[in-house]
């Protein structure tokens, strides 16, 4: 990956997050959520992050806002590094990193009103005078498209669409700079998804900021993130430029994702790749196979693949894929 | 294809309330609905819609106490479910009609074992003097069914607990479970929106498969176009309570007519890119208290004040292309 100077403002460097889940005679049984796990965020993209349940995305979420403490690795927001819990860290990096979570039923207090989940975070992490406070939280409602007499309803009261967004102003009210979106529309409706997505969009680019994008929906990820990572069982096995992605899958399984995703015209259905045919289920991440952890479900299976993990490798400038068919390419290249 | 003319399911009308405290929610407001034999319907709709209220009334299953329907007929074979008895009900419900739901881990009992679960759908199809006789061909039956969902090792998979199994695998037994024994229309209510997408890629195909093999007919539930594309001959599209638009599966993605379908349409991310479209605004009505005329009347945006007055009815505009809207009879 490239590295101009500043221009990552999340760099993560082999995060490994494991949790104990029990112990046998031969030591602890650890879950490996994240294992080992490289990315860059450059300011002002969205950088999608994409896998089936179990992946690990969410982990990684969590870790990055400092929810979950890294089991070893770094990560680097605006070379600092904030591989910390979040008690420790600077009241000045949490405003900078903020997040939305998935289902806004839960993650919005129901006793509470509007004005009373936008001020929290007004109060703790900007100096607005208390005058100017009310101000304040208007005009968030309205960059939510929300009506100023909102800010008297409680969560319950309002449509999920209108709770999601709630969570947006929420997570914007301390003007950060990066904004975590995990699955923010995966709980929603289509018509009301599309109404988001483009909110958030708009949001991006008005008030420049920088988005991890996390979702299990391939097609909504083509028209919302700049690149787009896959995870599967806790690891990246390809990373690439949004449309290079559609057109040039190449890692297997991304291939299998692809073509599982039902579609709606014709046109998509050309797009593509036939002849992956989605075959067995996922492991659980307590026992991951030895090797490549999707040799089983593999259709171009070596034997290597149960033997060694594939390294990383750099197929086209900026499109980096974890897997032995292209290890051995390069290798016969050379 | 084998889509013979014969009618196997027809709604009309259909109305389902449901009582709340402050009065009755009035969920469904005149349904139509018709399955030929062989057909694979799918009935597709955002949440709360009443797709699945329309499913529950179908098997009369809707909580008794609860629920009342003032209106309508559901037709099966000749005969309207809302005037069986007990007894003609659970013939329904044991022999004629599968459903497969949405959660199979909600579904499947936790504390038996998938092989008591799978016997019992098949001693209830068989009549009750022969059930002790056939204790060995239930087995067999039981095996059979857990092989024909590719599930691995179907003699081990009967001592095992749904717990022991993945969502996937789950799904399969809920599958294999409503393919045990004969039936003539299976209904999948959302079967792998709980699943990730290469293992409801996966279901897809196998009830697909099942439903062309044994000439099945199927009602397949589901909120999104994609799913439904996949699998079906024909679509329903329902919006708050009423069928707005049905037509078969390729017709209705090629010239949707109605402007609910449209804006649903629009709204789907595409994996060619180009971006999404503004969606629909506003969002479903309070069934308490529903619009007048047209229930989808206060989010369109070419409404006109004759659509508040009376709802549209379905309205032929092409061959087998019905639309509920005067935009379309126009």
């Amino acid at each position: 990956m490239t590295q101009k100077g500043n221009s990552e403002i999340l760099k993560v460097i082999n995060l490994k997050k494991y949790f104990r889940i029990g112990k046998d005679k031969k030591g602890p049984i650890y879950v490996r959520a994240v294992d080992g796990v490289s990315f860059n965020v450059k300011y002002g993209e969205t950088l999608g992050l994409v896998g089936e349940s179990g992946s690990g995305k969410s982990t990684i979420a969590y870790t990055v806002v400092g929810m979950y403490r890294p089991t070893s690795g770094q990560i680097l927001f605006k070379d600092q590094n904030i591989g910390m819990q979040a008690v420790r860290r600077p009241l000045s990096l949490k405003k900078e990193i903020q997040i939305v979570f998935q289902d806004p039923g839960s993650s919005l207090n129901p006793r509470q009103t509007i004005e009373q989940i936008l001020k929290l975070p007004l109060k703790l992490h900007t100096n607005t005078p208390k005058k100017q406070l009310k101000e304040k939280m208007v005009e968030l409602l309205e960059k939510v498209e929300l009506p100023p007499d909102y800010l008297y309803k409680s969560p319950p009261s309002i449509g999920g669409g209108e709770k999601q967004m709630v969570a947006i102003a929420r997570a914007l009210a301390p003007n950060p700079s990066l904004i975590i979106l995990d699955e923010p529309t995966s709980a929603l409706d289509v018509s009301v998804q599309a109404k988001i997505i483009n909110k958030l969009m708009d949001l991006q680019k008005e008030l420049n900021l920088t988005y991890l994008f996390i979702t299990h929906d391939l097609s909504l990820m083509r028209n919302v993130a700049d690149r787009i990572a896959i995870m599967y069982l806790g690891k990246i096995c390809e990373v690439a430029d949004s449309s290079t992605f559609f057109e040039k899958p190449l890692h297997p399984y991304t291939q299998m994702l692809i073509s599982s995703v039902p579609v709606i015209t014709d046109e998509e259905e050309r797009l593509k790749p036939k002849k992956v045919v989605s075959i067995g289920e996922i492991p659980s991440p307590v026992n991951v196979p030895p090797g490549c952890s999707f040799h089983l479900r593999c259709p171009y299976k070596m034997p290597i693949c149960s033997e060694f993990d594939p390294e990383m490798v750099e197929v086209a400038s900026g499109h980096i894929v974890r897997c032995h068919l292209f290890d051995m390419n390069k290798n016969e290249g050379q | 294809m084998n889509s013979r003319e014969s009618v196997l399911l027809d709604i009309k009308d259909l109305h389902v309330w449901y009582k709340v405290y402050g009065g009755y929610l009035k969920v469904l407001n005149g349904v139509y609905l018709t399955v030929r034999e062989g057909e694979r319907v799918g009935l597709v709709g955002e949440a709360g819609c009443g797709k699945t209220t329309t499913m529950k009334s179908i098997l009369q299953i809707l909580p008794p106490k609860d629920s009342k329907i003032p209106k309508g007929e559901i037709i099966y074979k000749g005969k309207d479910v809302l005037k069986m008895n007990f007894g003609e009900l659970q013939k329904l419900r044991s022999k004629e009609i599968a459903m497969i739901f949405q959660d199979p881990t909600a579904a499947l009992n936790p504390v038996f074992t998938i092989g008591v679960q799978i016997s019992d759908v098949i001693k209830y199809s068989i009549a009750i003097e022969e059930r002790k006789v056939h204790k060995e061909k239930v087995r067999t039956q039981a095996i059979k069914a857990l092989k024909e969902v590719y599930l691995p090792d179907p003699q081990r998979m009967l001592v095992n607990y749904p717990l022991q199994l993945s969502g996937g695998m789950r799904q399969r037994v809920c599958i294999a479970m409503s393919i045990s024994s004969p039936r003539n229309l299976l209904i999948a209510d959302e079967p792998g929106t709980s699943l990730d997408v290469t293992i409801q890629d996966q279901i897809l195909r196998l009830l697909k498969e099942i439903v062309e093999k044994h000439g099945t007919s199927i009602i397949l539930i589901t909120h999104s176009l994609g799913v439904a594309r996949e699998i079906t001959d024909r679509i329903y599209v329902m919006y708050a309570g009423t069928i707005v638009e049905t037509a078969p599966a390729k017709e209705l993605f090629k010239n949707p007519e109605h402007p609910y379908t449209r804006g649903l349409l629009a709204s789907v991310p595409e994996i060619s890119g180009g971006g999404i479209a503004r969606g629909i605004p506003g969002r479903i009505p309070d069934y308490l208290n529903p619009p007048s005329g047209c229930r989808f009347q206060p989010r369109c945006e070419y409404a006109t004040p004759s659509c508040q007055e009376k709802p549209p009815q379905l309205f032929e505009i092409d061959k087998d292309h019905f639309v509920a809207c005067y935009l379309a009879q126009r």
